[in-house]
């Protein structure tokens, strides 16, 4: 039976049925229930929760448990992200799983406690010094990111990277209905772990990183992207959005759909790896295509850069690619219909 | 005749400069763990600076952390795996200046880890930059007039702060310069670890080690340094020793 449940109540829970074992954060609205709910919750199970004296400390109390196997997250927002990637960088660098999760506010600096989507090209980009990725998932439900964290692990080992959940203020705070998994748990050895023996950890040399990092990266871009299209078939414009902006931007394409208007949502459910199947999909089914709009919760545009690489990818790089950005709310369904209609009588520039 | 063998821990060759302290250091944690036959029940967690020379020389299971961050990546090893040794070693610039955060909140949770910190007075490994433990007038590449305390402050004594932390196992101040305190040394290190084996808590042992090459000294006016600046300022011993169980 479903239950009301917190996003980010429900974050910690669903990490709990996934067979998270060691906890390690640092408190920042608005994803401090993550952390508070597991100090309950993690002694009741036998397992480790771990209040750090800082975010760096904290990512690396797991770079130090998941070095040894032990399934770990941390997690934050905003500038205690920031904190984090030095650490990130070095997960990625020693080929090591991880699931972290950002519940993002908007802003640089302290910014302010507002939900946004501010953090998005940080976090597919990877985010500190080198060249690497890290899976990146956007819920825009409370039941999609309970499903999201509860395969987190598995993809996280599979790849040997980490995985990040993509939250967002808003999101980690209101409450839905929802079910949650059975409880598992990964009783087999990964094989490469530091178990004290000093065993193979199947480390690259330097010299054999570039190479293994290109494919790595090209492994997951085709294996790992996600999405959910919306009414694209017979579309003249596709809005892009993820996370809660898809359920204004769907909202808004049902309205417009009962008018008439042929509009089509793709949803990137991966950002990274950004669902270029999506578009190349779409560009074969939607012959009529006249454009896109990137609809997100940034001040200048992020996603939207993301959007006109998708485009070029699937030889559509000479439609325009509008964006509606809403800085510090959510863009409400009613804005998303009347930037549509700005879009498609002309007055709307294009961004790219 | 009595033969003494090289620990297997560090039977190869390591890559320290000549007179370094580092290699005595290396060698005493080594005979310490295989008298307790810990050698394949250990996570080495390795600090940024001259400890990175261990990733060659050690061969056990090293864990390479960031510049700093040691005491953290060792916590989690220990919460992973609670029964193997976790010992993170370190220099006084990552431990105690980039990681100062990291290294006192380690020890202020009484993590059950063993932390080896080996005091040089200066960031080695990126050519002799002044540390929060250069002396009082050590003339560093980024102090070139000699420190001056006024202005940046006096040598940082962190084992005295640690020892003042309510619970932790053992906290010693060791030092490599004479044969004596070589002796002494490996007793801290032997406490040490044995206070992580037996649950005791944190345990640390900060080291006093000649850096002769960044000092710009020879070896022996290197000791002699030491013996008449170092070690009356740094003073040697157990700072806090363990409870009898």
């Amino acid at each position: 039976m479903k239950k009301m449940w917190k996003g980010n109540h429900a974050i910690a829970e669903a990490a709990m049925r996934a067979g998270c074992l060691f906890y390690a954060g640092y408190p920042i609205t608005p994803q401090t229930e993550v952390g508070e709910y597991l100090s309950a919750r993690m002694p009741e199970l036998g397992r480790t929760f771990l209040q750090a004296e800082n975010e760096m400390s904290a990512v690396y109390m797991i770079f130090g448990a998941y070095a040894c196997g032990m399934r770990s997250m941390t997690s934050s927002s905003g500038p205690g992200f920031s904190l984090k990637q030095e650490g990130i960088g070095y997960l990625c660098a020693n080929n090591l799983p991880a699931v972290l999760v950002n519940v993002q506010r908007w802003g640089p600096g302290l910014g302010s406690l507002d939900s946004s989507q501010t953090d998005y090209l940080r976090d597919t980009r990877g985010g500190g010094n080198g060249d690497y990725r890290v899976i990146v998932l956007a819920p825009n439900s409370i039941q999609e990111t309970i499903d999201l964290i509860y395969n987190a692990w598995d993809l996280a080992e599979k790849y040997r990277n980490p995985v990040e959940i993509l939250s967002e203020g808003s999101l980690g705070q209101m409450m839905e209905a929802v079910e949650f998994p059975e409880f598992k748990t990964r009783e087999e050895d990964l094989g490469w772990t530091w178990d004290g023996t000093g065993r193979d950890h199947k480390k690259l040399e330097s010299s054999a990183k570039p190479a293994a990092t290109k494919a790595k990266i090209a492994l997951m871009t085709e294996n790992e992207q996600r999405w959910e299209s919306f009414q694209t078939e017979d579309a003249e414009y596709i809005i892009v959005a993820f996370g809660l902006p898809s359920r204004s931007a769907k909202n808004a394409i049902k309205q417009m759909r009962a008018r008439g208007e042929k509009v089509g949502l793709i949803r990137p459910i991966s950002v990274w790896p950004f669902p270029y199947k999506a578009f190349e999909q779409a560009a074969a089914a939607s012959p009529n295509l006249k454009g896109f709009i990137s609809v997100e919760s940034t001040d200048a545009g992020q996603l939207v850069e993301d959007v006109v690489i998708a485009a070029k990818k699937a030889k559509l790089g000479m439609l325009p690619v509008y964006g509606l950005f809403s800085g510090q709310h959510i863009p409400k369904s009613k804005e998303v219909i009347e930037f549509y209609e700005k879009v498609k009588d002309g007055t709307e520039k294009e961004v790219f | 005749m009595a033969v003494r063998m090289i620990p297997e821990l560090v039977s190869r060759p390591h890559v320290f400069c000549p007179g370094c302290g580092h290699g005595i250091i290396n060698r005493l944690i080594a005979e310490v763990i295989e008298e307790f036959g810990y050698q394949k029940k250990m996570v080495l967690t390795l600090g940024v600076g001259c400890s990175c020379n261990m990733n060659d020389n050690w061969s056990c299971d090293v864990l390479q952390t960031a510049h700093g961050r040691a005491a953290a990546s060792a916590t989690g090893v220990k919460v992973a795996k609670p029964e193997l040794l976790s010992i993170s070693y370190q220099g006084d610039g990552d431990a105690y200046v980039i990681g100062l955060a990291e290294t006192l909140n380690a020890a202020y949770r009484n993590t059950p880890i063993t932390v080896f910190i080996v005091n040089n007075n200066n960031f080695a490994m990126t050519g002799g930059q002044m540390s929060w433990t250069t002396m009082p007038g050590q003339v560093t590449a980024t102090s070139p007039q000699g420190r001056d305390p006024k202005k940046t402050g006096f040598p940082i004594k962190v084992p005295e702060i640690i020892a003042g932390f309510e619970g932790v196992a053992y906290v010693a101040r060791g030092s490599v310069h004479s044969v004596k305190e070589i002796h002494r040394l490996k007793k801290y290190i032997r406490n040490a670890i044995e206070a992580q084996i037996n649950g005791e808590g944190y345990s640390m042992v900060e080291i006093l080690a000649p850096c002769p090459t960044n000092w710009k000294l020879d070896v022996k006016k290197s000791i002699q340094w030491m013996e008449e600046e170092v070690v009356p300022y740094f003073k040697l011993g157990e700072l806090r020793e363990r409870s009898p169980r």
